[in-house]
Parts: C-alpha cells; structure tokens; sequence
C-alpha cells in the first residue's frame, strides 16, 4: 500500500478522534449550538475556532517551510475566488440538513464506527444527495448561469 | 444560553486542524470530508483509493472511540429516522453543490482566509439556526 494511502488513513483517525472528544459526534450538541434562540450551547464554538486557528497557522509554515508536499507532487488548493450562485445556493441546503439532523458529514461518517442506525442512514442518503446533485441539480444551475 | 465547556471542544478543534494540516503537509490536499466522501464514491483509481483510505480511517476512529467510551456518541437529541434521513439528502446536495462542508470550507477555507469559504460557512451556519429555530419546538 502506497504510503500516501496510509497518511490519509491516519489523518482520518486523527480527525475523527477530534471530532469525537470535541462533541461533534453528538447531535443534540451540535442542535444546541446552533440553538441560538433557545438553549444555545456556546461549546462547539471552541471546536470551530480551535481548528482554523491550529490550521491556520499550519498551513502557513507548510507553505512556507515546503515546496511540494511530502509525499505528493504539489499542493492542491481551490482555486476560485468568485462568489457564485452554486456556493450560496448549496451552503444554504447543507445549513438546513445540518440543523435538521444535527450531522454534518465527518461525525456522521465517524459515527457509522458506533453502529448507529440514525448516522447509517444519515450517509447512505448523503450519498444518494450527492448523486441528485452531480445528477441533475448541478447541471441545471450551470445551464441556467450560461443563459443568463 | 446554558452552561457550555471549552477545554474538550478546544482540544478536539485543535486536533482537527492538525489532521487536516497533516493531510496537506503528506498529500497537498484539503481535508474536505463532504469532498473526499464523494470523490470516494464517485472517481475511480487512484483518486479514488486515497479517499477510500481517509473515509476508513475516520471510521476506524469512530470505532475506537465507541470502545473506549459510548458516551462520544450519545443522542439526545430526538431526531428520528425520516428527519436523518432527510437531513442526509439535504446535506448531500447541498455540500455537493456549495463545494463543502464544515470541515473544507469551514476548517480549511477559512484556515486559507478564502472569501468562497466564508461566505459558503456564515451561509450554512445562519441556515443550520434558522432550521432549529424553526423545527426545534417539536423536539420539546
């Protein structure tokens, strides 16, 4: 197995472990976060800024420190830089599944560890969304941002 | 507002950054799970086997976390089986179409100070509220 394949299995581990001893893994905690008008628990704020802080700075001593990294040919970083219909359009579905259900996809995945039935069929209808989206959502917002 | 913690939440944040810096120091790639979990299902080949590994590990972590204590994965809160599984689609379209989740815009975006990023992240955060403002009542 090459070692790019076990870097990123232990990136996952690593990952989900953070986001389990964080509460992510626990729906009402994340339902209660976002329960800004009722009992709003303020706790998974600390996850959110925890993360893009540690990354922040990390990414930039990578940058900084490596010029391609080091077990691939190049850093691949998102490229576009204009706010589109697409973005909003999707950020504002996946905010309403997220506070449906109280997953977003890494603890919903991590939690398919804990034989949950919820989080099971939480990833199985992820993925036939995703499917919809590539499908036939995607391609309708692309062909109506070229007539206009 | 009710009483809320900050050491566990800040460490777990913390190790969740260091995982997806790790990701781009060993790979050059963003830690975007909503984008890694469909790349998995929908590439093949090498792109596909890196994902696949990713999505196993996050898994095996859930694992490991189930055996050392079931409380990382207590739920209270009520959602039955047709409102996951709504909340799934709505969140598989939805982080297909906006290009990510919590963790590539949210995590990584930001981290990267991008515009799409944070726009796509106060967009979904302001929406995640305005859901349970709305269906939390019936959860009561």
């Amino acid at each position: 197995m090459a070692k790019s394949n076990i870097a990123a299995f232990l990136c996952g581990l690593l990952f989900s472990i953070g986001l389990g001893i964080s509460g992510m893994t626990q729906p009402h905690k994340v339902i209660g976060f976002l329960d800004v008008f009722g009992e709003w628990d303020l706790s998974l704020a600390f996850v959110m800024g925890g993360a893009v802080i540690s990354y922040l700075l990390l990414q930039l001593w990578i940058q900084r420190r490596f010029s391609t990294p080091m077990l691939g040919e190049k850093f691949q970083f998102p490229s576009r830089k204009d706010l589109d219909r697409s973005l909003i359009f999707g950020a504002l579905l996946f905010g309403l599944g997220w506070g449906l259900g109280g997953y977003c996809p890494g603890p919903a995945i991590t939690s398919l560890g804990s034989v949950s039935v919820n989080a099971l069929l939480f990833v199985v209808a992820m993925g036939m969304g995703m499917l919809l989206a590539d499908r036939v959502i995607s391609p309708i917002l692309t062909h109506q941002a070229l007539k206009n | 507002m009710t009483e809320f913690e900050v050491a566990m939440p800040l460490a777990g944040g913390i190790l969740i950054g260091i995982a997806a810096a790790m990701m781009l120091l060993f790979s050059g790639k963003i830690a975007g799970i909503s984008g890694i979990f469909g790349g998995m299902l929908f590439r093949q080949g090498e792109e596909r086997t890196w994902r696949s590994a990713f999505v196993a590990g996050l898994i095996a972590g859930g694992v490991l976390l189930y055996s050392i204590n079931t409380e990382y994965f207590e739920n209270s809160s009520g959602r039955g089986l047709v409102a996951v599984t709504i909340a799934g689609l709505l969140v598989g379209i939805g982080t297909r179409v906006g290009g990510g989740c919590t963790s590539g815009h949210g995590v990584c975006g930001i981290g990267r100070l991008s515009a799409r990023s944070l726009a796509a992240t106060v967009t979904f955060m302001v929406a995640g509220m305005a859901m349970v403002a709305l269906v939390q009542p019936l959860y009561h």
